[in-house]
């Protein structure tokens, strides 16, 4: 299974609105994903509560239907 | 998770102070992930403990409820959860990671 950039994109952006999103689908394959996302949300977070709450926006695909996403988080 | 399970995953990280949950092992990484923070431990020549998560379907689901972590590799250090692949990775990269092992006095090569 996979999923489009849009659909990762629309997760986050639904959880957090203000963020802004560089994806990249790394092989092509709708499945080996990059992120960065720049959120003011982040601000005062550990590393972990931030990656935390970028899995909490994607409801549980990661790991599941996305196979493979590295993510980024900055501060805004 | 069952209570063997969670006794299992507790023992390693009490017993040994740098664990990797991985898939594969140290030697025969079986993702690239997994590979990618095993490497960076052999670099530090940090001694460290894989365990491989696919060595039982329970363990793979464990670790994850365990940690309330959804991927594989995760890093622990003295019994504390570091963080996945990109949060150590990134960790490797800006010299947090050898901050954390100094602080908690684990050797590695400075």
């Amino acid at each position: 299974m996979a999923m489009d950039l849009k659909e990762i994109e629309a997760l986050i952006k639904e959880a957090l609105p203000d963020s802004i999103i560089v994806l990249q689908d790394l092989a092509g394959d709708n499945n080996h994903y990059s992120a960065t996302i720049t959120s003011s949300k982040f601000s005062g977070k550990s590393k972990i509560e931030q990656h935390k709450m970028v899995y909490n926006a994607l409801k549980g695909k990661m790991g599941n239907e996305l196979h493979a996403l590295a993510i980024k988080t900055k501060e805004q | 998770m069952d209570q063997p399970t969670k006794d299992l995953i507790n023992n390693e990280i009490t017993n040994n102070e740098v664990c990797l949950f991985m898939k594969g092992t140290p030697d025969a990484p079986q993702c690239g992930f997994s590979m990618a923070i095993s490497n960076m431990f052999k670099i530090l020549e940090v001694n460290y403990k894989g365990i491989n998560v696919l060595e039982t379907q329970l363990l793979r689901e464990g670790i994850k409820e365990f940690s309330d972590w959804p991927t594989i590799p995760q890093v622990y250090i003295k019994g504390e959860f570091v963080g996945g692949c990109d949060i150590v990775k990134e960790m490797y990269e800006n010299g947090e990671l050898k901050k954390i092992l100094e602080n908690k006095g684990i050797n590695f090569k400075k």
